[in-house]
């Protein structure tokens, strides 16, 4: 099909893939930070959703996208900190505390919007801002790669620079190596004087912050305005991405990477008259497979240990 | 162990005391006229044959998925996937119904068995992947939800669906493949009756067999029920199938007895609702269908009050969120319960 290369070699198809990439690496580097504290966090779609109406209303309340993302910002972490409470003090199951999460970010978006607007779908009717676009100077001018990193949304660099951060802070800041400590045992990080319960509460609100971030993006930046459940489904994409990276910062954001060129294929191939509704759930298909396929490498690798210890 | 279970009660009925004074605060704050409201919202469900009738039909698909989940909180499994399975089994169960001739009576019985061995065979499919290479039961299920809607969709739209239809149906079922009403003044189907039927095939399942023990055995213990020598695998697998099979039945009843065509054009949500359902029941198969007429009543009540006055029937899913927040929080009127002991304890001491 010399149409499919046509659209792999073509740098809009490239600049589209880090553009739906951006909020499943917000998210699924949230879901690995909570991960690492020993906690499964299944309520990005939630934290997300809610973050990205937040971030609407107050940007369109104080006319301001900066301070519009602060809200957003806010509300993620008020949202996995009520998680936090429940889990850590109330002995919630955090499964089921992430269900409950998922669920009233559902309806308490469509509730708010209604009482705010009179409008059940979108937030058209609010004057919301959008976070800018940024051209990097000198990166727009080298061809192709230019067209595909330069003039992204300024959440997407975010991303990249939330990356980097977090990788740096679990792997060498006193922070990340309690984050690291409690999750892998955390009495023995109780032992030596290390308060799990409050770094869970940390990691929760950091997971929280991160994910608000990929939210606001949806609202902001990959649509100008809010409509009900717009993130369908990147929330559970990200535990997929994380769960495929398995603890590895890097490793989780190539996965992200992975599952966004899913999804960027997923829309493209739709201008190739396959039918829509299979092309549409290749990113799922691509997880489950990316899932077995670590699973099964875990596995291997276990029994190669298990075998070398044998002869001892 | 008997006051273990009135404190487990008194903690189900605060929950819910909390999360209905909830409801009531938002109404409060929300509504211009917050009494009507909440006179929709609580006698509203109530207030004629019909509307009870509302209810009931509302409440038979979530005892299904209720005893979904039910089955795999007492057996210590956890999964997201009821909501493909309903779907997938209902596309299955609507499709036969409008291609098949069969008597009428034996014709949904059919139809309703492949729905449920169908739900059976897919709800098997995570247990499989889990056990062969080890992937989480959970992020499968997640993902097979969207790709059983994709398949679905597909299959539906471009296979099953009647071609002199504007929108994406079926064909209209076979008379004979309908559910029969059984109230009348009201839509409530043959499906009540093999709703309560399988509540009762699985209270008994799961408390009166070996199977049902061993499942237990394996939700209190894992490690116990494999030093005895259970069959952990098989149990687990049993787990997922006879789940699987109750989504599919759900799936299937739902359509058969709510609609005259194949009509779903999204996910209709009754998976999550089940982990509510189950949570509410405290997984018993016999407090089940209350649990359903609960939720059910709550949400004709979010209907009414949202049809006649101001404020929108999403309010209650913030009710649903702080229910499932609170019943599943382990140490709410934890203090309560050890003071009680103590008391209790100190008493049998001073009798001593």
């Amino acid at each position: 099909m010399p149409s499919l290369v046509d659209m792999l070699l073509n740098p809009s198809f490239w600049f589209s893939v880090l553009r739906v990439t951006t909020p499943i690496i917000f998210a699924a580097i949230a879901a690995l930070i909570t991960d690492k504290a020993g906690i499964m966090n299944i309520s990005m779609e939630g934290t997300m959703l809610f973050s990205a109406l937040a971030g609407t209303i107050v940007s369109a309340l104080t006319q301001s996208a900066w301070i519009g993302l602060l809200g957003a910002m806010a509300a993620g972490v008020l949202l996995s900190l009520t998680l936090a409470y429940f889990t850590l003090e109330l002995k919630t199951d955090v499964i089921l505390g992430g269900v409950a999460i998922n669920l009233f970010a559902d309806g308490g978006s469509i509730f708010i919007l209604y009482l705010l607007t009179g409008d059940k779908g979108t937030s058209v009717s609010l004057a919301s801002k959008v976070l800018p676009s940024v051209t990097i100077p000198l990166i727009d001018k080298i061809p192709v790669l230019g067209a595909i990193i330069s003039g992204h949304n300024a959440l997407t660099y975010i991303a990249a620079a939330t990356v980097f951060a977090v990788y740096f802070m679990l792997k060498s800041t006193p922070l990340g190596l309690k984050i690291r400590a409690v999750g892998e045992n955390s009495s023995a990080a109780q032992s030596v004087g290390v308060s799990a319960k409050k770094i869970q509460y940390l990691s929760l609100a950091l997971s929280g912050l991160i994910a608000s971030l990929g939210g606001a993006y949806m609202s902001m930046a990959y649509l100008p305005n809010f409509s009900r459940n717009m993130t369908s489904g990147r929330g559970w994409i990200a535990l997929a991405a994380e769960a495929m990276g398995q603890g590895g910062v890097l490793a989780t954001s190539a996965a992200s990477l992975v599952f966004g060129f899913a999804d960027a294929m997923a829309n493209a191939l739709q201008m190739f008259s396959l039918p829509a509704e299979l092309v549409g759930i290749i990113p799922y298909v691509a997880t489950v497979i990316g899932l077995i396929l670590y699973s099964v490498r875990i596995k291997n690798a276990k029994k190669r240990r298990g075998a070398s210890k044998k002869p001892l | 162990m008997r006051q273990d279970k009135s404190f487990e009660f008194a903690r189900t009925l605060l929950s819910i005391a909390i999360s209905l004074a909830l409801a009531f605060a938002i109404i409060a704050l929300s509504s211009k006229e917050p009494l009507a409201a909440l006179r929709y919202f609580i006698i509203g469900p109530l207030d004629s044959a019909s509307h009870i009738g509302n209810i009931i039909e509302m409440a038979i698909p979530l005892v299904f998925t209720g005893l979904y989940y039910s089955i795999l909180f007492k057996s210590n499994l956890f999964n997201l996937g009821a909501e493909g399975l309903f779907f997938s089994s209902g596309l299955l169960s609507g499709m036969l119904g409008a291609t098949t001739y069969m008597p009428p009576g034996l014709h949904p019985f059919v139809l309703i068995l492949a729905g449920g061995l169908l739900g059976a065979l897919l709800g098997l499919i995570p247990c499989a992947i889990n056990y062969k290479w080890g992937a989480s039961t959970l992020v499968v299920s997640l993902m097979m939800n969207s790709i059983l809607y994709g398949i679905c969709m597909f299959l539906l739209n471009n296979k099953f669906r009647d071609v002199s239809s504007y929108t994406i149906v079926t064909e209209p079922f076979q008379a004979t493949a309908k559910l029969a009403r059984i109230i009348p003044g009201t839509r409530v189907h043959a499906g009540a009756i093999i709703a309560i039927a399988c509540c009762v095939f699985l209270y008994l399942f799961l408390n009166r067999t070996k199977w049902g023990y061993e499942l237990r055995m394996l939700g209190s213990n894992k490690h116990f029920a494999e030093y005895s020598g259970m069959g952990v695998a098989s149990i687990m697998f049993l787990a997922h199938a006879i789940s699987g099979a109750l989504a599919g039945i759900g799936g299937s009843v739902e359509v058969l007895g709510m609609y005259s065509k194949f009509q779903w054009t999204s996910l209709p949500g009754y998976g999550l609702d089940g982990a509510l359902i189950a949570l509410l029941a405290k997984s018993n198969p016999a407090v089940v269908p209350f649990a359903a007429l609960f939720i059910a009543y709550i949400r004709n009540g979010a209907d009414m009050m949202a049809r006649l006055s101001d404020v929108p029937a999403e309010m209650v899913a913030l009710v649903q969120a702080a229910i499932i927040l609170l019943i599943s929080s382990q140490a709410l009127l934890k203090g309560l319960r050890e003071r009680s002991l103590l008391s209790k304890l100190k008493g049998e001491n001073a009798n001593a």
